[in-house]
């Protein structure tokens, strides 16, 4: 694994650009003293298998990036001072891939044989729910950046454990809400999704989302492909003979490109307006394959969805100078864990007066936090100021013949607060009970 | 009605593919006795030389159903190379040892052929789309059928009657028999066996190379394709019977039509219903629907 070693403090440096910003942006990501040295943290992912492509590989350029750019101290402010906390970032990069019991092998053995000190990672719900508890037995500080279920902070508490990227049931909820906007007059919706947690829990959202803002249209049977089916001759045409008005789904990757080129040559899209909550990862590699008119998600407001600002004009030209493609969900939500660990960092080398922060005192420094990312503003609102809430957003695919390039269109965009339960409040039952408490003005 | 005759198509395509995909896999067995587990390595390399290949020859723009023809090509080059190479530089130095231990053998291939493949053509996926929208579609009322999956019918039919036609009509076909049936005494009658062994091996390996260069237009090409096919040609051919080509066509035609009328009918049993089959086929016949019982050699 290739990881980026560097050792010189620029304590200095970061604590001028520091005040710098203090003076006009909040006093809470501006360190007010600064370690030296390196912190060692361990960035997991899906570098390897089916996952890889769609969205270990991005998270992985995205970290490589930030990174790089934080050691230097050349990310925009507010984050301008150089590491975290005045430490340069020792990037330890770990192949989530090979089931859970390897991830928290992997975890156990980063902890105690390499000293990683603090990570960044995990894309399956699966390993976040087996490391969330190993982090906090080793009491160590961990940054959950991209998996979706809410099970994480609903059924335990957690010290050292936090999110920094919303929950899937934003995603059920944000597209059953752009449904009830956009298209309120539907008879009938169905979902085709993949068939584990990720797929079976998307589809429950949705659907629950679905009947309690449009309760006349029907749910049908919804179809549970298996993972990496790759074939779906047959959902197509069982599709085709349903026709439901509105189609959802989560599939991802290689699943959901196969989908759409299998659905698409036959038609389907044109018989039933189909909602991919992922499928902002596919549309720039599928380009004008991917018909016009398909509702896409981000998982938040990330890659097209992404709110113009400094952050995100930087981050967006770095990443694609570098990488030759604009960066997608999981890069923004990667980029926005690591600033996450900045602010955590930083605010704990001040808590610890000049000397290397512990993980409780980054743990502090994160709770309840409110930052600006290159998407959107995370704020730690839930799980006892753990775990993120966000706004989110979707919209219509459009392929711009002229430029070549894939667009969005009709987009509508979510306040955090409408579609993410209030503290407290379990996903499931915050839905089913009509989503009580939802601020969508 | 209509949805009976979408369970028939969607049935007999998904067979097809099947078929194709599993029939590489049971002349190796029936012949070399090997369950060869990186067969579904043939499969992803298929896959990914056809999609280069194609996307390279569109880009080109090239006559467009030379398209069809790179896939026969791609299928050629993979089971030559690939299937030679893992004959003659491995497979060869198990003979006459444990099924099981050559079983593990391939399943290391499989899994070091995972990382080659990402090695060469990295995580990020291929489309080769293409040859899928060549062939048009045809409308049944409300349904809209690919061409380009039903002539994956027509595919596996010609492959089963060319197997057949080979095997029972061909001087090299009846040498064939001749090995499946008894190797050590078709040896003793003059067969060169480790020639058959090889020529079986590599037309397998071609066999299974097609399976994923035809599959390559449908689908988005990436890592892993390889796992889930090996998965279900097993299945199929553990059905049919281990060694059997009919066993492979019965197999992938139950399986096929089971499942699609899972997906039309009762969909939360759809990855269930091929398993299901499968166990109670195992159930009443252990060797499977066509296998041969073999006499025990003392």
């Amino acid at each position: 694994m290739k990881s980026t070693i560097a050792t010189k403090s620029r304590g200095g440096r970061a604590r001028l650009l520091g005040l710098a910003a203090a003076a006009t942006l909040a006093a809470t990501i501006a360190p007010g003293a600064t370690a030296q040295g390196s912190l060692k943290v361990g960035i997991v992912g899906f570098y390897t298998g089916a996952a890889a492509g769609p969205f270990g590989i991005p998270a992985r350029n995205a970290a490589e990036l930030v990174i790089e750019a934080m050691n230097a101290g050349k990310v925009p402010a507010p984050y301008q001072s150089a590491g975290a906390g005045g430490l340069q970032i020792d990037a330890v990069y770990i192949d989530e891939s090979g089931g859970t019991a390897k991830v928290v092998t992997d975890y156990r053995n980063a902890v105690q044989r390499q000293g990683v000190e603090a990570f960044v990672g995990y894309i399956s719900s699966g390993s976040c729910l087996a490391i969330a508890p190993v982090a906090e037995e080793l009491a160590t500080f961990t940054i959950l950046f991209d998996c979706g279920t809410p099970r994480i902070f609903e059924d335990a508490s957690y010290t050292y454990v936090f999110r920094t990227a919303a929950t899937a049931t934003m995603d059920g909820v944000g597209a059953a809400r752009y449904v009830a906007a956009k298209f309120p007059d539907i008879k009938n919706y169905q979902g085709i999704n993949q068939n584990y947690a990720w797929g079976q829990d998307s589809w429950r959202d949705f659907e629950l989302a679905m009947k309690a803002l449009l309760p006349n249209a029907k749910s049908e049977d919804s179809l549970f492909p298996k993972l990496f089916a790759g074939q779906y001759g047959a959902e197509i045409s069982s599709l085709s003979v349903k026709r439901p008005n509105v189609l959802h789904s989560s599939l991802w990757g290689g699943d959901l490109e196969s989908f759409v080129l299998q659905s698409s040559a036959r038609a389907l899209n044109r018989q039933t307006t189909m909602i991919l909550t992922t499928g902002e990862t596919t549309m720039f590699r599928l380009g004008s394959k991917l018909p016009d008119g398909i509702i896409l998600g981000a998982r938040g407001p990330y890659g097209v969805y992404a709110r113009d600002s400094e952050l995100n004009t930087w981050f967006r030209n770095a990443y694609q100078d570098r990488f030759a493609t604009p960066p997608t969900y999981p890069s923004y939500q990667m980029a926005q864990a690591l600033l996450g660990l900045k602010i955590a960092y930083d605010k704990a080398a001040t808590a610890a007066g000049g000397s290397k922060p512990t993980s409780a005192q980054a743990a502090d420094g994160l709770a309840g936090a409110e930052y600006e990312a290159f998407g959107t503003t995370v704020k730690m609102a839930l799980g006892n100021g753990r775990q993120a809430i966000t706004e989110t957003a979707y919209g219509l695919s459009k392929f711009d013949k002229e430029t070549g390039t894939a667009t969005i269109t009709d987009i509508i965009r979510f306040p955090a607060e409408c579609v993410n339960p209030p503290d407290g409040a379990k996903s499931v039952e915050w839905i089913q009970g009509g989503m009580q408490g939802a601020k969508c003005d | 009605m209509l949805t009976a005759f979408a369970i028939l198509v969607d049935g007999l395509v998904f067979a097809s593919w099947l078929f194709i995909v599993a029939l590489g896999l049971t002349l190796i067995f029936g012949v070399m006795k090997i369950l060869n587990v990186a067969h579904g390595s043939f499969y992803a390399f298929g896959a990914y030389v056809a999609a280069n290949a194609i996307g390279v020859y569109y880009e080109a723009g090239l006559p467009p159903l030379g398209g069809f023809a790179l896939m026969a090509g791609a299928a050629l080059v993979v089971g030559v190379v690939l299937g030679t190479a893992l004959e003659r530089g491995l497979l060869r130095f198990m003979y006459g040892r444990d099924e099981v231990l050559t079983a593990l053998v391939t399943f290391a291939v499989f899994l070091m052929m995972e990382d080659v493949i990402i090695l060469v053509w990295g995580a990020d996926p291929f489309f080769a789309y293409q040859p899928y929208g060549l062939l048009g579609v045809t409308e049944a009322g409300p349904l809209v059928l690919s061409n380009y999956d039903l002539s994956l019918i027509g595919l596996a039919f010609t492959l089963c009657a060319v197997t057949w036609w080979v095997l029972n009509r061909t001087r090299q076909g009846r040498l064939l028999i001749a090995v499946i049936h008894d190797r050590e005494l078709a040896a003793a009658f003059g067969i060169n066996v480790t020639r058959m062994f090889t020529l079986t091996f590599v037309i397998g390996a071609m066999l299974g190379a097609l399976g994923g260069a035809v599959t390559a237009p449908m689908i988005s090409v990436t890592p892993g394709i390889g796992v889930e096919v090996i998965v279900l040609a097993f299945a199929i051919v553990v059905i049919g019977g281990m060694g059997s080509i009919w066993g492979a066509v019965i197999g992938a035609v139950v399986v096929g039509v089971s499942r699609a009328a899972a997906v039309h009918l009762l969909p939360q049993v759809e990855l269930f219903v091929i398993y299901a089959v499968m166990a109670l086929v195992l159930a009443f016949r252990p060797e499977g629907l066509f296998s041969r019982a073999q006499a025990r050699k003392i």
